[in-house]
């Protein structure tokens, strides 16, 4: 089995880099133009906003250089806007690799990026987030205007995580976008593994496989495992409605729903981030930074 | 009396023969998909090295994550029973038992008698075992044999996460890309991984006579590491992997006397 990032004929971890410009959204010099950049383990969002509202976004895959990713993340969300890069006023990096994001006046924990995000994306009701991202899980809780007001993260393990999926998606020659639609192709949902490491469920998937195991079934048992860790997650911080989930997990519908069936409660619906309009909570970090340049911004402008 | 323990692990079979209280002989097999199969082999196997016929067995003794696949009717012997067993057998001072194998690694504490009073389980992640190693030696693209000895070259331990086997696989893929020491990353590996286990030994209470056993026992870099992070010198004896397959047959000894009563 071949890791990801080796060359071969499919890979089906990859996943779709895109862009976006808000449709129907004019911007003029006048116009306070901020910038948020989540440099994550696994992708690298940028958001550029006008006052604080979403006007366009990119995504792109985290190279082995984190500067770079978050550049390439910069550019790709001002491709075709018109805007060039020294009329942001402010920018906000965030994510596993902000530290490393050049291009930044101030770096802020992806965990008050991703609450502001959520609150942005869903609206003041959202009282906890989860964040699945590339490399940990948290669970936050946060207060009417997005602010935090707890959080809990895993220890560093791939189980449930991005990363985690790519390597499931590898493992089973299944296309990433795929994964949650097919881990509810089960007629009767199995029994969760007990061991959810992934290094381990390299052998032990294969084995089951062996037993003969559908491909599905295989799925929809660690996918299981992985969406009760979650929500065992949010039950140590506690839960509070309303539930929603970003970070590029969030667009892994077997995950989602499971969470709502162990939890007992309807997550806020995830955007259609494919439709024209709509926003994507894997940018809810991106988003957020970009409302916190705009405060900042403003705060600045003010002293 | 002959008595005969199997360890039935995730990747290997051991077996050892044990007669009138000393070790008559060992064999060992690859689990493959028939781990009955590839017992009964070793089994024949160490029998043949002894000279010593199946009927002459007086009891079979099991343990090992697949022990109910045993053939023979072998009773079962619990892991952290067998390595208590074994521990003391093998270095009567010790009291507290390391076991670390392919995907396991366990550390327990026993009474003078051998008997287990308490033990620590890492939980089924690769991170602690020797999965771990076997997954950095092929990212590092080394023989598995070789990873101890580069270890031991290193002065420092390169910040990889060492945490997580499927992350570390890809930091290491970064590190060497931007041409960091092998020694340092393989370092870094043993030392992530005697940390886990020295934090599982402190929680049954530190003792300065720690016996190791389990296949991991053999590599010199974990072996380095582990003395560096619990502060003593550990007792590994010359057969680390058997310890396991030891363990029952000694249980087994128990109780084919029992059942002569």
């Amino acid at each position: 089995m071949k890791e990801p990032g080796s060359l071969k004929e499919v890979e089906f971890w990859r996943w779709q880099e895109y862009h976006r410009i808000m449709p129907n959204k004019k911007w003029t010099s006048k116009d306070l133009i901020t910038a948020g950049v989540d440099v994550g383990s696994v992708g690298s969002k940028a958001a550029i906003m006008i006052n604080g509202e979403a006007y366009s976004w990119g995504i792109t895959r985290t190279g082995s250089n984190s500067p770079e990713s978050a550049t390439k993340a910069l550019d790709y969300a001002l491709e075709g806007t018109g805007i060039k890069a020294n009329e942001i006023k402010y920018i906000v990096g965030t994510g596993y690799g902000r530290v490393n994001v050049p291009m930044a006046n101030k770096a802020i924990t992806e965990i008050a990026c991703h609450a502001k995000g959520a609150n942005y994306i869903w609206g003041p009701s959202v009282r906890t987030v989860l964040d699945v991202g590339g490399q940990d899980i948290k669970a936050i809780r946060i207060d009417e205007t997005g602010r935090v007001v707890s959080f809990l993260m895993n220890d560093k393990c791939a189980a449930g995580t991005g990363r985690g999926m790519e390597v499931f998606a590898d493992l089973l020659q299944i296309p990433i976008e795929d994964i949650g639609d097919i881990s509810l192709k089960v007629e009767k949902e199995p029994e969760p593994v007990s061991c959810t490491c992934v290094a381990f469920a390299k052998t032990e998937a294969m084995g089951l496989l062996r037993k003969g195991w559908s491909k599905e079934k295989v799925l929809a048992a660690y996918t299981r495992a992985m969406a009760v860790r979650m929500a065992n997650l949010i039950n140590r911080v506690g839960l509070e409605k309303e539930l929603v989930v970003t970070g590029g997990q969030s667009k892994n519908i077997g995950i989602v729903s499971r969470i709502e069936v162990i939890l007992g409660v309807k997550c806020l619906p995830i955007p259609r981030w494919r439709d024209e309009g709509a926003l994507d909570p894997m940018v809810a970090g991106a988003l957020g930074a970009a409302l916190l340049a705009k405060a900042l911004y403003e705060k600045a402008q003010k002293s | 009396m002959i008595t005969v323990g199997i360890d039935l692990g995730t990747q290997r079979v051991q077996v050892v023969v044990l007669k009138d209280g000393t070790v008559a002989s060992r064999a060992q097999a690859q689990s493959g998909f028939d781990p009955t199969k590839a017992a009964e082999q070793a089994v024949d196997e160490a029998l043949k090295k002894a000279n010593i016929k199946l009927s002459e067995v007086a009891c079979f003794a099991a343990t090992g994550s697949a022990m109910d696949m045993a053939p023979y009717e072998a009773i079962t012997v619990s892991m952290m029973g067998a390595d208590a067993k074994a521990g003391m057998f093998l270095f009567p001072k010790a009291h507290t038992i390391i076991d670390v194998g392919a995907e396991e690694a366990r550390a327990v504490k026993c009474d003078e008698r051998g008997v287990m009073v308490d033990f620590v389980v890492n939980e089924r992640c690769a991170a602690g075992a020797g999965a771990f190693i076997e997954a950095m030696a092929r990212a590092l693209e080394v023989k598995l044999e070789d990873m101890g000895p580069l270890a031991l070259k290193a002065e420092r331990a390169s910040p990889i996460n060492a945490s997580c086997v499927i992350f570390g696989e890809s930091d290491v893929v970064s590190l060497i890309h931007r041409q960091e020491s092998k020694p340092e990353i393989a370092r870094a590996v043993y030392d992530a991984m005697a940390d886990r286990i020295s934090s599982m030994v402190h929680r049954l209470g530190i003792n300065p006579d720690i016996v190791l056993v389990g296949g991991v026992a053999k590599d010199v870099g974990f072996v380095a590491s582990l003395n560096r992070k619990i502060g003593v010198c550990v007792a590994i004896p010359e057969y680390p992997e058997y310890a396991g397959a030891l363990g029952a047959a000694i249980t087994a000894v128990t109780r084919a006397k029992e059942a002569k009563k």
